[in-house]
């Protein structure tokens, strides 16, 4: 039983971790139908950053704020130099930008780091042991549902009751016909990567609370996932990917928990398989949108 | 009031618009007729600042807006209703009429008054999404919204396509009532003889040139216009 729980309290814990990376795919895609393939890199350099940060001796909850706006600084870069100049160009060119930008992090976060590992550093407040219904656990574990369910609510509440949201679905939906409105539709994709990559930054955090150092390749995986599950969730939709992040992640232990020889080793395989077979009886996924092609 | 001199716009190496000067004066009603592809949404998408020309100049109440974006156009008073209608689908009636006074930081209560006065049907409809309402509804919303940023001049790109005839009419009253309030009106149309009966001026646009100009009872008078937009 104890066992049990702490299956499902670390799916859900990582799941939340899931879901704030998936919440900059699917916002992204929203609107620029662009799958942003150095959003993963970025949440490992928000890693990076704040261990770097630590190094310089400031107290820690300054060293995480500043890391979350360096984190945001720098998504807001990636977009005005390496999306923004393709705006108007076939769609496949903005991806293989993308890309070009997650090597470019993963090269220069090896040569930066000179490919070794860096420790993460300890937060307390995180990574302090509680007991959960006979499990034990670190504090991060309760933390992040909470956290996550508290952000995605006050993003919907932003997208759904404030000019800037109006404007944001606006440009999801026709480029145009916003301009004609006087939108600066710049500015509204700008600051879809600027909540895009304060969610990562905030997931960095929670996630690498749990590990003990960092990699180049980090951000991988953990962004595959998020990304698959904004596509497990219906691509374009929040709730869908946060919904999405939070099923991985309890499948993805409850998988690594099975009694069979091998269940460590096989657990991503398992977990695509999974969504390939949701894929196949629901295409656009759980919320997804009818018409996927922007008119 | 608006002033086009000498536009010239190409798309994808091919030249749309070549060379077409032609004026709105203020208050007026003027119209652009012509066939498919004689130019004449292009020639509106350039004036809102969607299209760079590749040649010529644009002045509204005589500063250059030329080379302005989208925005800055419409912040100065001219506003498109696109072909197509173009309703956000997702948002509400209100939400869209918003949206239309986006660049605007007063209270929007008269002109949301006044929209609701001009279409009494998007007052009761006001909390369904844009994508349930009719084609002719849809059409009214397009306008509304339009003229919520309150402009100087309102230029349409095919009101009536796709309406049924009796909608059509109604939308035609209400171009009429609009630019009796005060806000100049550039029309385009393919439907020549509804854009010709209510316009001050005309001019017929004919693969990328203004081939006739005169006022709308002329051109209705016109044999050639007769012959090649009307239909008799």
């Amino acid at each position: 039983m104890e066992y049990a729980i702490s299956v499902l309290l670390s799916g859900i814990s990582v799941g939340g971790q899931y879901a704030l990376i998936a919440i900059g795919y699917t916002m992204v895609y929203g609107i620029l139908r662009l799958i942003n393939f150095a959003h993963g890199d970025v949440f490992m350099v928000s890693g990076l950053i704040a261990i770097y940060l630590t190094t310089m001796g400031l107290p820690l909850p300054v060293t995480l704020a500043l890391a979350v706006l360096i984190t945001v600084l720098l998504g807001f870069l990636i977009e005005r130099v390496a999306y923004k100049p393709l705006r108007s160009a076939p769609r496949m060119s903005v991806m293989i930008s993308a890309i070009g930008v997650s090597y470019l992090l993963q090269n220069t976060a090896t040569f930066v780091t000179g490919g070794q590992p860096m420790n993460y550093p300890t937060i307390p407040a995180l990574s302090k042991m509680v007991t959960i219904g006979g499990a034990s656990t670190t504090l991060v574990t309760v933390v992040t549902p909470v956290l996550v369910i508290a952000l995605v609510f006050g993003l919907v509440q932003l997208i759904n009751h404030t000019k800037i949201g109006m404007a944001m679905r606006a440009v999801a939906k026709d480029f145009e016909t916003s301009q004609l409105m006087g939108i600066k539709i710049n500015r509204v994709i700008s600051t879809t990567f600027i909540i895009g990559s304060a969610l990562a930054a905030l997931g960095s955090i929670l996630y690498f609370t749990n590990y003990p150092y960092i990699t180049p390749t980090a951000g991988a995986m953990p962004g595959l996932k998020a990304f698959v599950a904004a596509v497990f969730g219906g691509i374009g939709s929040i709730p869908g990917a946060v919904i999405g992040a939070f099923l991985i992640g309890i499948c993805e232990n409850i998988i690594k928990a099975l009694p069979f020889e091998g269940a460590t080793t096989f657990v991503d395989a398992f977990t695509f398989a999974l969504l390939i077979i949701v894929l196949v009886f629901k295409p656009t996924g759980l919320f997804g949108e009818k018409a996927t092609e922007k008119v | 009031m608006l002033k086009i001199d000498e536009l010239k716009v190409s798309y994808g190496g091919i030249e749309a618009v070549k060379g077409i000067t032609f004026e709105v004066p203020e208050r007026k009603i003027v119209t652009l007729i012509g066939a498919n592809g004689a130019g004449k949404s292009t020639t509106l998408r350039t004036i809102a600042g969607l299209v760079k020309p590749a040649h010529g100049c644009i002045h509204l109440q005589g500063e250059d807006i030329t080379s302005l974006s989208p925005d800055r156009i419409v912040s100065k008073g001219l506003t498109l209703v696109p072909e197509g209608r173009r309703v956000f689908p997702d948002l509400t009636v209100l939400e869209n009429l918003k949206i239309g006074a986006y660049l605007r930081t007063d209270s929007l209560e008269d002109d949301l008054n006044w929209v609701y006065d001009l279409f009494p049907r998007l007052k009761e409809r006001s909390w369904q999404a844009a994508g349930t309402l009719s084609g002719g509804e849809q059409q009214m919303l397009a306008v509304g919204r339009a003229l919520m940023s309150r402009p100087k001049i309102i230029m349409m790109d095919e009101p009536s396509l796709g309406l049924a005839p009796i909608v059509v009419k109604g939308i035609f009253d209400i171009i009429q009532e609009i630019n009796r309030q005060g806000v100049t009106v550039l029309l385009i149309e393919q439907n020549a003889n509804m854009a010709l009966k209510i316009a001050d001026v005309g001019y017929v646009l004919e693969t990328g040139r203004i081939s006739l100009t005169g006022s709308g009872r002329e051109l209705l008078a016109n044999e050639a216009v007769k012959k090649a937009y009307l239909g008799s």
